[in-house]
């Protein structure tokens, strides 16, 4: 039988943490690989200070549904994010946050929680704007049915020729992220 | 060529433009704006015009004078929008004028909301417009088949001289798929010698009209246009089937909500409920046929017509099936999409017996 993995993700934060990109990074590089891939923002009247989402869907076969109401990850990149959508992780699936920025504990025994100091990192590794990028790469490590490569493929092509100096700092910001999850497991 | 990773609203502007329609007339609304907002940056590009109107009304009568003079053009908006330009598509319809209409569809009435709904099927089949006119009616449910759509609406616009609206939701509009713009066969479109192109004295003048004061000839003009529109009705209908062999219901759904109802498909199969989908992909003309056809079968014993809406391509489904099955409804509205658990809820329901 084909693998009919699918991948189904819920990353959200606040308005300007890279929440969008993030996503949009991962379903094209599922789309370079030549997956099955969609993603779908929030667009409606979210409070300023509240939360702003992406579903995105990796999958080996066609993607139906674009919504993810039940999600086999959850990228949580502030509080209210984690506060809203914890409990739409299924049983089995994991959960990575912003440990940075959330300061209370995943009670769900049920899920596996990655607590990741993404913020704190990038600061450390000289931008803010790359915590992102460090959960990205955690995601990638733990649970990614892509591989980086195809990530870094798809950041080339999404910053365009003015941005390509920025695209080292992101690299080394997901090995950060991904050695993280290494650490974490081992 | 390779598949590019784009947002439904650009990628609907950007297989226009493709098509060959290189004039745009619109008005801001959200959650469209993605659209004109690619366009005002392409068209000046390739050297066409991109005008940001002062309002709905000004942009359809724009689009009416474009295609008057031979134009392939288009106009795209939301739900309250597209109110405002009915009265310029029941004018476009009424002197026999193609162009493509978008409507990405947001919760309504009046103002409404942003968020994605199915709430102008009535609007966009029976009329909404005045007069006796129909506009083909094209609904995609992924960004590859909206841009499909698109190349292939110009064409039937220009071959029945005819309006065509792509309906689609805020979901299909704001969200991001892969998608390829294949190389077309060019198709043979006859010239357009109806336009008013201005004529030197060299052939007799063309005259855009819709005003027959005659009754009688304006009978003969509506009469006319619907001999058009039976060869449409024989020629355009598209349909998608899904796992309806063997089926005990099936769900009628379009759009957005074909996809969600598939999600819930697949889950019923795993509780081992057998439930086939219908999807109209042509919303006028309606796939009558289709819905027919497998009402007539054994193993088929209920439809289930599940709209963002509070029921209203439900009624063409009923008319279809022709009371040869049940058909329930399940629908959620104003900008709230279902899930696929709650589809499944009413699924359950439905082979229970416990839906009235």
């Amino acid at each position: 039988m084909a693998d009919q993995r699918s991948d189904r993700l819920i990353i959200a934060g606040f308005g300007g943490q890279g929440v969008m990109s993030l996503g949009q990074l991962l379903a094209h590089a599922g789309m370079l690989e030549g997956k099955n891939v969609s993603w779908l923002p929030s667009y409606g009247p979210e409070m300023r200070g509240g939360t702003s989402n992406c579903n995105v869907i990796v999958s080996n076969a066609p993607v139906a549904s674009p919504i993810v109401t039940r999600a086999s990850a959850l990228i949580a990149l502030n509080m209210p994010s984690l506060d809203r959508f914890e409990s739409a992780v299924e049983p089995g699936g994991i959960l990575l946050l912003n440990s940075s920025l959330i300061n209370r504990r995943v009670e769900r025994e049920d899920i596996r929680v990655y607590y990741i100091p993404a913020s704190k990192i990038a600061e450390e590794l000289g931008n803010i704007r790359v915590a992102n990028s460090v959960l990205l790469g955690a995601y990638i490590e733990a649970r990614g049915n892509v591989k980086r490569e195809s990530v870094i493929m798809a950041l080339k092509e999404v910053m365009g020729p003015s941005k390509q100096d920025l695209v080292p700092i992101n690299e080394r910001a997901m090995k950060k992220g991904a050695s993280l999850i290494r650490e974490l497991t081992n | 060529m390779a598949k590019v990773l784009m947002k439904g609203n650009e990628a609907i502007a950007e297989a226009a433009i493709q098509a060959g329609c290189h004039y745009f007339f619109g008005y801001p609304i959200t959650p469209q704006n993605e659209l004109p907002a690619y366009m005002a940056k392409r068209l000046p590009e390739i050297g066409g015009c991109f005008l940001q109107a002062e309002s709905e009304i000004a942009a359809i009568n724009m689009v009416y004078g474009a295609s008057g003079a031979g134009a392939r053009v288009m106009t795209s908006s939301s739900s309250p929008g597209i109110s405002l330009k009915m009265e310029g598509i029941s004018y476009i319809a009424g002197s026999e004028l193609p162009c493509l209409i978008v409507n990405i569809v947001r919760g309504g009435p009046g103002l409404g909301g942003i968020q994605p709904a199915q709430s102008d099927y009535f609007q966009a089949t029976k009329g909404g417009g005045h007069g006796d006119y129909r506009m083909v009616v094209l609904a995609p449910s992924t960004i590859q088949e909206a841009v499909d759509l698109v190349m292939d609406g110009f064409d039937i616009a220009d071959k029945y001289r005819n309006p065509v609206m792509l309906l689609a939701d805020g979901i299909l509009g704001q969200m991001m798929e892969p998608v390829e713009f294949k190389k077309r066969e060019a198709i043979d479109l006859a010239e357009k010698t109806w336009a008013t192109t201005g004529h030197k004295g060299d052939r007799p003048r063309n005259i855009i009209n819709s005003l027959f004061i005659n009754a009688k000839e304006l009978e003969d003009h509506v009469n006319k246009i619907y001999r058009k529109y039976e060869q449409i009705e024989k020629s355009q209908v598209r349909v998608e089937t899904y796992n309806c062999e063997g089926a005990d219901l099936i769900i009628a759904a379009y759009g957005s909500t074909a996809r969600i109802a598939k999600s819930a498909i697949e889950m019923a199969d795993k509780a081992g409920i057998r439930v086939g989908l219908i999807r109209p992909i042509t919303l006028w003309p309606f796939p009558r046929d289709s819905f027919k056809k497998w009402a007539e079968r054994d193993h088929v014993k209920s439809f289930l017509t599940v709209e963002m809406s509070k029921g209203q391509m439900v009624e063409d489904v009923s008319l279809s099936i022709e009371g040869k099955k049940p058909n329930y409804f399940f629908g959620r509205t104003g900008g709230v999409v279902p899930t696929p658990e709650e589809i499944l809820g009413e699924i359950k329901k439905v082979m229970g017996g416990t839906r009235g």
